[in-house]
């Protein structure tokens, strides 16, 4: 129950999230300036927790939506089945939330 | 709609602890949700203090214990006192189950007992099952035929299309997954539940059943099915070990199929 609402919750942050990354990609057609507004944002500590819960809410949005998928196969229905695959998704977004932060603080050079 | 916080007249008060008797043994306290239509008022949380060494070992011979022994008003249903007639189903700590079929010491601390979530309530543990039953009633839970049955047999069913009823048929209707069904809780009035639905599954799979297709006709449809979002509180909760939330499955399976 914790993670159907926690793929909801992820679902409607990935909503707000999705309004975020335009105002950012905007930002970086329309100006130096404005550009450097939205990056002062995102860089900031605040806007960096932001960030991360967006990625984390996206990766757990798109393993959680992978169990969806293999339900509507009618796959995964038993309960020890439907907790494993619950706690794999769970540990594979934390998982790829990490690996994507360190991938993108290695490319920026600042690891 | 969702409410995130109970009405005020629904908040639960303290009220009375009835104390065991002197040299009881082993002494457990259980935490009862009351509440009397006649009196009015909010619900209350009695506790009363019950002697383990005389009594059973499932929360109903507590509950009969309590009634018998210590204050005869307190309400619940109850029948077969073996898990096959669904009545006793309550939630008790924090889950809902069969009083029955729920052993005293598979509890730590003292015991929480509550009537069903999110049914009005009638008196103290007893839920009002109006809403419920004329959902399964809905679904018209009877074989559907248009051909005349064999005149001198039964209609004849294969050992593997019987095999199909299994884990289906063993439904008691006890409520105790709808009512703990968060979408059943917000969307009761329109989504039919996992219990109804499980049901409504057992005679959709029923090889001698010849109304399939008006048996999904009738749940497709946005709210009655697909409030489903496989939260599987079904499956987790039922005290037969179902799998309401597979069938839901399976109906949904079925919509796709018939599409082509």
């Amino acid at each position: 129950m914790a993670l159907s609402i926690l793929h909801r919750l992820t679902g409607v942050a990935l909503g707000g999230g999705l309004v975020l990354l335009a105002w950012w990609l905007v930002a970086a057609a329309a100006s130096p300036a404005a550009f450097a507004v939205a990056r002062g944002f995102t860089a900031s500590i605040p806007g960096r927790f932001v960030v991360l819960g967006f990625t984390f809410a996206l990766f757990y949005h798109l393993c959680n939506g992978i169990r969806h998928l293999a339900w509507d196969f009618g796959v995964g229905y038993e309960l020890k089945t439907a907790h494993a695959s619950g706690w794999i998704a769970l540990m594979a977004a934390i998982a790829l939330t990490i690996v994507a932060w360190l991938g993108g603080y290695a490319a920026r050079g600042s690891l | 709609m969702v409410a995130f916080t109970l009405p005020k007249n629904s908040k639960v008060a303290r009220g009375r602890t009835h104390k065991a008797a002197a040299g009881a043994q082993r002494i457990k306290r259980f935490r009862v949700y009351r509440w009397d239509p006649d009196v009015g008022g909010n619900p209350t949380l009695d506790t009363f203090e019950v002697d383990l060494a005389a009594c059973g070992p499932m929360v109903l011979d507590a509950l009969n214990k309590i009634k018998d022994e210590i204050d005869a008003t307190l309400t619940f249903r109850r029948s077969c006192r073996e898990g096959v007639c669904g009545s006793c189903a309550m939630n008790v700590d924090g889950t809902n189950t069969l009083a029955c079929l729920k052993p005293i010491d598979a509890i730590a601390g003292d015991v929480a007992v509550y009537p069903l979530p999110h049914l009005p309530v009638i008196k103290d543990l007893v839920g009002d099952m109006t809403q419920f039953f004329a959902q399964y009633a809905s679904v018209e839970p009877w074989l559907n035929t248009d051909s005349a049955p064999p005149p001198s047999s039964e209609r004849r069913q294969l050992p593997a299309d019987r095999a199909k009823l299994d884990g289906l048929w063993e439904c008691i209707l006890c409520a105790c997954c709808s009512t703990s069904c968060p979408s059943y809780w917000w969307n009761g009035d329109r989504f039919l539940g996992p219990a109804t639905l499980l049901q409504a599954y057992r005679w959709i799979v029923d090889s001698r059943d010849e109304h399939t297709g008006d048996r999904l006709d009738y749940l497709e449809d946005p709210h009655r099915l697909y409030r489903c979002h496989t939260i599987l509180n079904c499956t987790a909760t039922c005290p037969k070990g179902l799998n309401p939330a597979k069938a839901i499955g399976e109906i949904k399976k079925l919509m796709v199929e018939r599409r082509g």
